[in-house]
C-alpha cells in the first residue's frame, strides 16, 4: 500500500517528470522561468491545482464517465425509463469535463484565496488564471485516466506531479540567472540557449529512469 | 486590413507559432519520434486550429468578453474530441501511441492563442486561412524535428529503412532532450538567417 503511494509519488517527481520527459506546461515553463523567486510561486501554485484537479477528475471519470460507472444510478429506485445506465459509456466526454473541472476549480480557489488568505492570493495573483490553460495540469488527469489509478493514487500522483514540475522551474530558473553572465550567440540568445539548457536538464533527469522501487 | 495570402504564409517562417511566438510547444515534442505521428498529429492541430478559428469568428459579435475564454475553451474541447474520436475510428494504432496527446491539444496554446488574438477580430474567411497557416507552421516545426529525429534514431522515414546497415542508431535521438536541442538549433538557425528575430539579451 505504501510502498505503491511511494512508487507513484517518486515517478512523478523524478522519473516521469511532466516537464523533462513529458514536455507538458511548456510554455509558461518557458516563459515564466527568468527568475527564481516568481518560478517558485508558480511553481506552488501548480502543485495546488494538482493536488486538487487529479483526485476531483477520478472522481468523475470513476463515478460518470467510465464504462459502467453509471451503474449507481439503477440503484436509486429512481424510474430511468429504458436506459440501463449499467452500460453506459461517458469516456469521450473525458476532455470536455477535464477542461471544465480544471477551469472552475482555478476560479474556485482564486476566490477563495482572495477572501480569506490575501496575502498568498497577491503572490500567486496573476499566474493563477494562466494555469487553466497549463498543459501539465490536463496531462496529469489524462494519465490518471490512462493509468487507472484509484482515488488515494491519483491525490499521490496529482501531488507528484505539482513537485515535480515546481522543481524543474525552479532549477530552470536558477540556470537562467547564472546564464545572464554568459555570453551566448546572439541568434541563440533568449528562446534557443533556453531550449539547449532544458535538453541538457532532462538528460540530466534521464539518470533516475533507471530506479525501480 | 490584412491580406490573404499574408495570414496564410506569415506564419511558416515570418512569424512561426513555436519559434517565435512560443506557443504549443508543450503537447507537441513527444511525439515526433516518428515521422506517421507527427503527420497525424499536425493534421490534427491544423484541423483544430483552423475550425476552432472559424467558429469563434463566426460567432465574435455574440460573445461577452468576460466569458469569452470559456465559449473559446468549449468550442476547442468539442472540435478536439470530434478529433480524437474520428483517430480511434480510423487509425487506432496511431491514436494508441499518441495516447494523451491528442486531449492536450486543447490546452495547446496555439489554438488558444490564435482564437485570442487573431479569430476575436477577424472574419470568419481570414480567420479560417489564419488557423491553418499556424497550423501548418507548427507542423513544419514538428516534421523538421521529427525528420531527424527518426532518421537518426531508428535509421528509418515513415517506417522504411533509409539508413545503410553498418549505421548504428542513436538512442539519443528517440529519447526527450534530443527534441529540446533538435528546435534550440532549428531557432539558432532561423535567427541567423532573420537576425530581425534576436532577442535582446
Amino acid at each position: 500500500m505504501l510502498e505503491t503511494h511511494l512508487s507513484i509519488f517518486m515517478k512523478a517527481v523524478f522519473v516521469e517528470n511532466l516537464a523533462l520527459s513529458f514536455f507538458l506546461g511548456m510554455c509558461t515553463f518557458l516563459a515564466i522561468s527568468k527568475n527564481v523567486k516568481t518560478a517558485i510561486q508558480l511553481g506552488m501554485a501548480v502543485i495546488v491545482i494538482e493536488a486538487i484537479t487529479v483526485p476531483a477528475n477520478q472522481v468523475i471519470y470513476s463515478w460518470f464517465l467510465k464504462k459502467g460507472a453509471m451503474g449507481w444510478v439503477n440503484d436509486l429506485g429512481v424510474s430511468t425509463g429504458s436506459i440501463d445506465f449499467s452500460t453506459v459509456d461517458l469516456t469521450f466526454l473525458g476532455f470536455i469535463s477535464y477542461i471544465g473541472v480544471i477551469a472552475a476549480m482555478v476560479q474556485i480557489l482564486e476566490m477563495f484565496l482572495d477572501k480569506y488568505i490575501p496575502a498568498l492570493y497577491n503572490t500567486l495573483g496573476i499566474f493563477l488564471p494562466l494555469i487553466t490553460v497549463n498543459c501539465a495540469i490536463l496531462g496529469a488527469s489524462l494519465f490518471m485516466q490512462e493509468r487507472n489509478y484509484n482515488f488515494g493514487e491519483s491525490i499521490t500522483y496529482g501531488v507528484g506531479c505539482g513537485i515535480g514540475w515546481a522543481l524543474a522551474i525552479a532549477a530552470l530558473a536558477g540556470i537562467r540567472e547564472k546564464m545572464k553572465y554568459s555570453d551566448v550567440p546572439p541568434p541563440l540568445r533568449g528562446l534557443g540557449i533556453t531550449f539547449i539548457t532544458v535538453g541538457l536538464m532532462a538528460l540530466a533527469f534521464m539518470s533516475f529512469s533507471g530506479i525501480q522501487l | 486590413m490584412p491580406k490573404a495570402k499574408d495570414v496564410l504564409l506569415d506564419p511558416l517562417v515570418d512569424n512561426n507559432p513555436i519559434a517565435l511566438q512560443i506557443l504549443g510547444i508543450c503537447s507537441a515534442l513527444a511525439v515526433t519520434t516518428k515521422m506517421e505521428t507527427s503527420v497525424v498529429m499536425s493534421i490534427a492541430v491544423i484541423a483544430v486550429t483552423a475550425f476552432s478559428n472559424l467558429a469563434v469568428s463566426a460567432i465574435r459579435q455574440f460573445i461577452p468578453s468576460s466569458i469569452r475564454i470559456i465559449v473559446q475553451m468549449t468550442v476547442i474541447a468539442s472540435l478536439v474530441i470530434v478529433v480524437d474520436q474520428i483517430l480511434k475510428a480510423y487509425l487506432f494504432d496511431i491514436s494508441k501511441q499518441l495516447s494523451v496527446f491528442v486531449g492536450l491539444i486543447i490546452t495547446n496554446c496555439i489554438v488558444m492563442g490564435r482564437a485570442e488574438g487573431f479569430a476575436m477580430k477577424n472574419n470568419p474567411f481570414l480567420s479560417f486561412l489564419d488557423g491553418i497557416g499556424n497550423g501548418l507552421g507548427y507542423g513544419l516545426v514538428l516534421l523538421f524535428v521529427a525528420f531527424f529525429r527518426e532518421l537518426f534514431g531508428s535509421g528509418t522515414l515513415f517506417g522504411i529503412q533509409i539508413m545503410p546497415d553498418a549505421y548504428t542508431n542513436n538512442g539519443l535521438m528517440l529519447l526527450p532532450p534530443s527534441a529540446f536541442f533538435l528546435i534550440g538549433f532549428l531557432i539558432w538557425i532561423i535567427r541567423a538567417i532573420k537576425p530581425a528575430q534576436i532577442e535582446e539579451a
